[in-house]
Formats: structure tokens, sequence, C-alpha cells
């Protein structure tokens, strides 16, 4: 080692608190893009895997029904690869335990040989014995979420008829990685769950015996998927074809893609932040050691060390600190995505989750913090460089000070003398308070676009909830019935009101666009359920026409007063044009709503309701529940409340998460910067303070004196945040917004004062350690120093 | 020991500076520093330069040192045009070839005695040991000390030690005993004296102190940018002779 590292060596000791803030901040940097980007490569890559092995389909359709000879007929589409039919139904299970009646997707699998598409990979048990039509395979989450294990009965209402079922095996599916209910956002393992049942059973129980109502196809290399849509829509069409999707629009697929995302996008702008901090805090250090090295670089230059020695050397710490920030942020980042992903895992099933991290991350990562900081060190280091020696050799002449804005207006003699001090110290170095303020308005953002994420989905679920959904119990019907049963229901016992609904399969067209909707029929005078605004107001329901969500509207180009002609995918199947009543500025899913006679007007065939909300009477809700279990009309109830509790537990473990991180990120960038900032003044001040302690000050003034151009700097820095954050919501709630829902822009007092507190805090800390720093003051050697 | 003066036409001419002149900006200041100086100086002779605070002799030493570039006139070292040089330039001559000594010592706090001589060994390419330099300025015992753990002479010493450690051409002196007292004053210049003689290296001292104007070879008097004065010494007078 030669003696100029020694120098760096025994330097970087002596900067270490610095240097180890700046680390922190490198370190938080690099975690942020090895757990979030890391996570984002390995869900990728296990998806692909998982879609791979599982031949997961990219076309799908439902129909009513079509005879299995159709197959060939579909198979010999241009473009289609394989081809697989099933049979699929929604019917009631009785779960032992839950009150409610939960519901199941009856999947039919081959009962000899396995799914040419969409396979199942089986978690425990086994595949359905030939012969045994009672034998199912549920799917994992399920299972766990109710204790099921293989050798368990469950009882089933399958086509009005109730049936116990053999549970032999769990499994997992692509297509459910994200199992959510019908209607529902989210998934709701205890409630739904589905079941993959032989389809000599399934068929007949549902009279598809040689029949099918669900497709599933993937297109051959190089042919178009939207030209293989339209060919099997037309096919379709005849056998009541509810219109066919590609993957984009397959819930699971595209939750997880939303997901997916979500984490490419914060891997990468939260780095970025970061990063930003650590050059820019780099460059104030390094600026700030320079300057107290002056004369150091001038003996280095005076005996002959080249600009590029010195350089080197300068850049030493601007490299310690990014080698040790590295060397913690890829540590944590890997041990962090780790369970980043193991946390996913319980979220989406993969039969293999495993965090895999490529070194060009890792390089890439420990490259862009290393420019970052090389890029905040460079303008120092070439005023060091540049210094010429004789000049360094001169004392650096005395800071030039004269009063600033604030005291030209004339404001200044509102002032104490140490509040005149204060601010032309602020003022002095207007770069470096902007900066700092900059650094404090960074930590507060990112507290305010945490925060705001718990805010969005906080007013979604209230309105949505509390607002839009207040039924105590939503049933769906396992097929469409008549004006009587309004009236069966009124006279269950509990039952205090009754609201029927009809959901209506639709294809609409706007010109060459085209989109598969249901439209929700709603009648006049309907009081558990309302149309709500993202803005928390309700929408009133137009009597003729159409009320689309405006994203829907969006995508379909219309406006109100527009028309859209509306193809009915059931019954007589009509194509009619329907009137744009209103547009619905909401956030959540893609609704069609329609005055409940218009739409029965529209579809013809007799007046039939497809569920019911239904207010209930509290204390009669468990004899209800098991009444509601035992009637074959129903297929699913569905208890707003459940599941807002549900979502609720979800969203806390999230929650926790969230905050641990949010506060840890600005925390670490609040006190690097506040830190830092009154270490480099009480550097350059030592002297200036140790005079006035001499002429009489206490510690607590000359304390004033120095946290005091911090202070100003963070309280001018929370407000900057503020609005920072708030930029930062607008683009985050745009970028996050996908085609079901959007997080609304709201952010709320609380999520400012929570940043705001947060930050204060961090201030008083670093505050805290600098004047401890301050309190040892050697008076005398200060004095001695020389200038 | 001593030396004739050789008639000046048959001296080898170390540095020839002729109608020097130095301007700068401090702070919000323009100073004339430097006003046509032309001076020789010879090898391994001790030139003292003489003048008060602001004369102008530390920019003059700067200047022959490499540090700084004269605003007009020319200044050579042997073959090299210093005036002419470029950064690039300027670095190598004094890398090679100078020694400088410094007021305030200047020297690395975060290294020790003898890690300051090595700062410079390291980067030449005929030093002697660091041990050897500090044994030629009497601080053997002293070579793990870090500077806030030596005294204003000592620091000194090691400073000398560290500017000859390399066996420069040049020894460039900054009033280096302008912090020190009588006695730590003599012993460093004695050092500088022992240097001189016994290396045979070519010095420039620079002091406002005239009592030590008596050591040098020759005397050169600086005011206001100018020589005002300028004087051969019969005899160099020997350190003990010297009071202030």
């Amino acid at each position: 080692m030669n003696t100029l590292s020694r120098k760096l060596v025994r330097e970087i000791l002596e900067y270490r608190g610095q240097l180890f803030s700046i680390a922190a901040v490198v370190a938080v940097g690099i975690m942020t893009v090895l757990t979030m980007r890391g996570t984002y490569e390995s869900l990728l890559l296990s998806m692909e895997e998982y879609y791979r092995d599982a031949r997961f389909p990219q076309v799908w359709s439902q129909l009513e029904r079509a005879p299995e000879s159709l197959r060939r007929r579909i198979e010999r589409l241009s473009g289609v690869a394989v081809v697989e039919t099933r049979v699929s139904f929604a019917a009631s299970l009785d779960v032992e335990g839950v009150e409610q009646p939960a519901l199941g997707q009856f999947v039919s699998i081959p009962e000899r040989g396995r799914p040419r598409l969409s396979e199942l990979h089986l978690e425990t048990g086994r595949y359905v014995a030939p012969g045994r039509r009672d034998e199912v395979i549920i799917s994992q989450n399920f299972a766990i979420a109710n204790a099921f294990v293989p050798g368990d009965t469950l009882r089933a209402i399958i086509n009005g008829r109730e049936r116990e079922l053999e549970i032999v095996g769990t499994a997992i599916s692509p297509e459910y990685s994200y199992a959510v209910p019908p209607g529902a956002l989210y998934p709701d393992d205890e409630r739904f769950g589905i079941v993959w049942m032989s389809r000599d059973a399934l068929g007949p129980a549902y009279d598809m015996d040689g029949a099918f109502n669900e497709v599933l196809l993937t297109v051959a290399p190089g042919a178009l998927e939207d030209h293989v849509i339209k060919q099997l829509d037309r096919l379709l069409d005849p056998y009541g074809g509810l219109g066919a999707y590609g993957r984009e629009d397959q819930v699971s697929h595209q939750i997880l893609q939303g997901e997916l995302d979500q984490n490419r996008t914060m891997g990468t702008a939260i780095p970025a932040v970061f990063l930003l901090v650590a050059a820019f805090l780099l460059h104030l250090v390094l600026g700030r050691l320079i300057a107290t090295q002056r004369t150091e670089i001038a003996v280095l230059k005076a005996f002959g060390y080249t600009d590029a020695e010195v350089g080197r050397h300068y850049l030493g710490f601007a490299l310690a600190a990014v080698a040790a920030g590295s060397i913690v942020g890829i540590g944590a980042g890997i041990g962090l995505g780790r369970s980043m992903v193991r946390l996913y895992g319980d979220y989406f099933d993969f039969p293999t989750l495993r965090y895999e991290i490529g070194w060009d991350l890792v390089l890439i990562a420990a490259g862009v913090s290393l420019a970052a900081a090389g890029l905040g060190a460079l303008g120092a280091v070439r005023r060091a460089i540049r210094l010429p020696p004789a000049e360094a050799m001169r004392p650096e002449p005395p800071a030039s000070f004269k009063p600033g804005a604030f005291e030209r207006l004339g404001l200044g003699s509102l002032l104490p003398a140490s509040g005149r001090m204060i601010l032309r110290n602020v003022e002095r170095t207007p770069l470096r308070s902007v900066f700092s303020s900059v650094g404090v308005a960074f930590a507060v953002a990112i507290l305010v676009i945490g925060l705001f994420m718990f805010d969005g989905v906080d007013y979604m679920m209230d309105l949505q909830f509390r607002v839009a959904q207040r039924e105590d119990l939503a049933l769906t019907f396992n097929h469409p019935l008549s004006r009587s049963v309004e009236h069966d229901l009124t006279h269950l016992k509990g039952v205090t009101r009754v609201e029927p609904y009809r959901i209506v399969p639709v294809r609409l067209r706007a010109g060459h666009r085209e989109r598969e909707n249901a439209i929700l029929g709603i009648e006049a005078g309907t009081r558990l359920r309302r149309i709500v605004t993202a803005g928390g107001g309700t929408h009133p329901l137009p009597p003729e026409g159409l009320l689309l969500s405006a994203m829907l509207a969006e995508q379909l180009s219309v406006g109100r007063g527009d028309s859209l002609q509306v193809e009915v995918l059931e019954g007589e199947r009509r194509t009619a044009r329907v009137a744009v009543a209103g547009i619905v500025e909401d956030f959540m899913g893609l609704a069609v709503y329609m005055d409940l006679d218009a739409l029965h007007a529209l579809a013809r065939g007799e007046r039939s309701y497809t569920g019911a909300w239904l207010r209930v009477d509290e204390p009669s809700r468990a004899a209800l529940n098991r009444r509601l279990k035992e009637l074959p009309a129903v297929a699913s109830v569905a208890s707003p409340a459940q599941m807002l509790a549900s979502f609720e537990e979800r969203l806390a473990e999230g929650l926790f998460i969230g905050l641990f991180f949010i506060l840890g990120f600005s925390g670490v960038i609040a006190i690097a910067v506040i830190y830092n900032g009154a270490r480099i003044a009480l550097s350059e001040r030592g002297r200036e303070l140790a005079s006035l302690r001499v002429l009489g000050f206490t510690r607590r003034e000359v304390a004033v004196l120095l946290l005091g151009e911090q202070a100003v700097t963070t309280l001018i820095g929370i407000p900057l945040g503020m609005a920072l954050g708030y930029l930062l919501a607008v683009a985050v709630s745009a970028g996050l917004q996908t085609e079901t829902y959007r997080i609304p822009l709201i952010v709320s007092t609380r999520t400012y004062l929570a940043a705001a507190t947060v930050t204060l805090l961090a201030g008083v800390v670093s505050g805290g350690i600098v004047r401890r720093r301050l309190n040892r003051l050697d008076l005398i050697a200060v004095l001695k120093t020389r200038e | 020991m001593q030396r004739q003066a050789a008639p000046e036409a048959s001296r080898d001419i170390v540095f020839r500076a002729r109608d020097v002149s130095k301007m700068y900006q401090m702070g919000e200041v323009e100073v004339h520093a430097l006003r046509s100086v032309s001076l020789d100086l010879y090898a391994g002779e001790l030139l003292v330069i003489l003048g008060a605070s602001g004369s102008g002799k530390s920019t003059f030493l700067n200047i022959l040192g490499g540090l700084d570039l004269p605003t007009t006139g020319s200044v050579r070292y042997r073959d090299r045009d210093l005036s002419q040089a470029d950064e690039d330039d300027l670095t190598l001559y004094r890398r090679e070839n100078v020694g400088f000594v410094f007021q305030f010592y200047n020297l690395i706090p975060s290294l020790t005695a003898a890690e300051n001589v090595a700062l410079v060994t390291d980067i030449s390419s005929d030093p002697m040991a660091a041990n050897e330099a500090l044994e030629l300025v009497g601080l053997l015992d002293r070579v793990d000390h870090f500077p806030a753990q030596l005294s204003g002479g000592e620091q000194q010493r090691v400073a000398i030690a560290r500017a000859v450690a390399k066996r420069p051409d040049v020894l460039l002196c900054d009033e280096p005993t302008g912090a020190l007292d009588l006695e730590t004053g003599r012993l460093v210049l004695r050092v500088i004296d022992k240097v001189n003689r016994e290396i045979g290296t070519t010095t420039a001292l620079i002091t406002h102190n005239a009592a030590i104007a008596a050591l040098g070879d020759r005397v050169i008097r600086l005011s206001s940018g100018e020589i005002s004065s300028e004087h051969t010494n019969e005899e160099r007078a020997s350190i003990e002779e010297i009071r202030w």
C-alpha cells in the first residue's frame, strides 16, 4: 500500500460518520434495485417457465353449448395450434365451519390422460382415477384456507343436486394463479376455489355429455392472435359464444402482469431517487473535504503529484462509500428479494418460485451507483485538481457576506442577530441550501408517495364497500329466474329487503373498436347498490340508454350522446344500437349500467333476473346463511362486509411491510442529508462558533446558530417534498392504472402530516448527533487552527 | 568547510529569471506581487531572499518552484522554460527536481513522520529511504509519530526530510523558521545548511528575518515586488553567530 492510500484509509475512518450515511443511501438504492427489480425478474422467469410447462393457453372463449365435434373445426382455423375443450360451471359448495356458502368453479379434466392445455400441477395427492366419478382435485389455496386434505369430502350443489365429492388431490394451475371469484376484485381463498372433476362426471351433470362450454387454444408461431380470435368468434357465434379473449383479458394473468409491471416501475424509480440523493451527498461531503484539505492538496501538487493522482485519491472517498454501500445493499437486497419472492409465493402459486438474480443486474446496480457517486464527486474533485498549488497555499479569502433577499426586503430587522446569521449562511451558499432542501424534499416525497398508496386503496375500499355496495348479501343465481324470485326471497326469514338485478353478456362495438362486457341492469329506485363516482358522489341511472364507466368510454372512444352497437350474447342474440346516456367517472372495473326495464327490452325474451341484493336482519343472519346454502338456485352468496374484512386483513400484512420500507428509506435519506449538512457546517464554522463560546455564548445558543441553518433548509424542504410527493402521486396513479382499476389521486392530510413528522424526527435525531459533537468543541484548539 | 565564490560567468546557472512580473486577484483586490524581477541562481549556492510580508518573495519562490506562472517575463530552469511550460510539464518538473519547505510545515496530519516522507519518495526515481532522510534531520526516534505528536521544530524538520528525501536539485524554503523560536529555528537552519553543504543542493530560502541573511552565499532584498538590493557574503556565518 502506498502512502497516499494509507492517507485515504485513515481519513476514511475519520470521516466515517458522513461516509457511512452516504453508504447507507447507496445501500438502500441498490437494495431496492435488487429487491424490486430482482423480484420482477424472478417472477417473470418463474411465470414464463410455469406457463411453458403447464401449456398455458393463449386464447379462451366461453359459450353456451357446442358439440364436441366442433373441436375439429376449431383446430382447422388458420393460426390455431392446440385446442382443448372443457365443461366449466360455478356451483355452491357447503364447507363446514364456513357460514356462507362457498363457490366452486368446476372445471372438467380428461378422465384418462392429461389436458392438452392448462396442465394441473399436483401439490398433494393424486390425479382422478378413471371411472371414479365422485373424485375431485381442488385448488391448493382453497384447500389450505379450509384445511382440506386428500381423503376429505366436499358437498356441492351441482345443477341443483347435492353431491358428495371425494378430494383426491390438491393442485395449482396457471389459469388460477390468482383465483378471483366472479364479480370480486381479489382472491377469497376461504370462499372461492377451483374444483377439477372428470369430464365424464361433470359433463352429464350439466347436460353437457359430448359437448363443451369452454374452449382454450394456443396460437401457432407467427400467427396473429387477433385474427384467430375473430375467426373463433364467428365460428362460436351460433353456439352462444361469449366472445374470445387473449391472455391480457385473462383475470389471473392480468393481475399477475399488473403486479409485475408495478415491480418493474418501482424497481427503477425508487432506486433512481436514492442514487440521486447519494450523488448529491457525495458532492456535498467531498466538496467540503476538499475545501478543508486545500493546503494538503497544494503540498501534494508541490511535490509533483499529478492531477490524476490527486483526483484518484479524492475519488477514493466516493469509491469507499459506494463499495461499502454496495456490499451491504447487495447482501440485504438478495435477502429481502428472497423474502419478497416468498411473500409473493403466498399470493401467486407457481410450482417453482425462487429468487433468481442475474449477476448482470448486480453489476448494473453497483455500476449505476458508482457512476452516480462518481458524478457527485466529480465536481468536487475537479475543483481540487483545478486549484493552482500556489493559490491553494494561500488561505481562502474570507467568505463574502452580504444582506440577502430577505433582508433587502427590509425584513431583517424583524430577526435577532442570531436569526440574521442563520439566514445569511443559508443565503450565502444558495446552491447548497437548495440541494439540502431538495434532499429533504426527496425524503418527504418518498413518504408521501408510499403512504398515498394506502390512502388511495383506503378511499377506494371505503367508496366501494360503504357507499356503492350497501347490501348485506349479494346472490347470484345458477340460471336466470323469473320475477317470482323476488317474492320467494322476501319470505325467507331475516331478509328485510330484496332488490333483484340482471347481468347480460354483450359485445360492444364502436367503429372498429369492440369489447366483450356485461351490462348490469338495475331497477329504478334500487337502494342497495349505487353508482358511485370517483369523487364520492352518486350518479343517477338514466331511464334509457347505457351508462359507461369512464375508462370503458375511453377505450371505445365514445362520449355522451354517441351510440354503441350492442350485441346481446344470449337468448335471441340480437344486435341493436343503444345510445350512451352518460359517463360515470369511477375507478374500478369497466362497468356498463342500464335501467333494468330498458335492459329487458334490449335483451327481449322474458324478464328474468341473474341475482339479487339483500338487506338482512342481523340476528337471523346465521340461519339465513344456512338456508341459502341449501337453495339449489343460488350459485353464490357474497358479503361485502366479509370481502372488506378479508381485503383489510391482506392489506394489513402489506401495510406493515410497506411502512417498514418507506419509513426506513425516507429516514435514511433525511438523516443523511440533514446530518451531513450539519457536520459540514460544523467543520466550516467551528472556529466562528468556538469564538462565540469564548465570548460567552452558551452551548445552546451556539447550537441554535449551527442547527438553525439545517432547520431552515428542512422547513423549506418539507412543503417542497409535499408538492413533489403530490406530483409523484399523479405520476404513479397514472402509471399504475390498469384496465380494472386505477388508484384514485387522493392524498390525505394524515399522509402529509405523517411525512412531515417523520422528516422532522429524522432532523431532530441528526441534530442531536451533531450537537453532541458541538458540545465537545475544544475551544482552545479550534482557535489555534490556522485559517 | 568553505567555498570560494567563482567568477559569475564561469558558474553553472540553475535558474535564470528575466523581467518577471506577477499580478493576481485576491478576493476582490488585485495584487501586483512582482515587478520586472531579473535574477540568476547558481548551482550549489544558498540564496537568501529577504523581504517584508507582501514584498513578493513567496510569489517569486512559487514561480521558481513551478507552482505558479509569471504574468510576464521568463524563467528558465537549466534548459527548461518554466514560464512556457504547461501544467503537466510543471508537475513533472516539481516531481523530479524540487523540494519544498513551507512556513507552516504542511505535513499531512493523517500520516506519520515516516509516511509523510514516504509520500514523496513513493513518486521519486532515486530517493533516500525515509528513515535515512529522517536521520539526516535528527529525528530517527520520531518516525512513527503523527504530526500532532511532534513539536513545531520537529514538524519542520520532518518537512525538510520530506523535501530532501527525493534528492532534489533545488530546495526552496519559504520562511522555514517563521513560526519557530530562536533555538528551534537554529536547529532547522542547521539542517538546511547541512543539506546545502553536504549534498550540494541549490537552495533558496525566504525570510523576513535579516539576521538569517548572514547564512547565505548571496542575499537579495525584495520590496514591493522589486529587487531593492543584492549582496554577496564574503563568508557564510555559522549558525551559532545568528540571533533574533
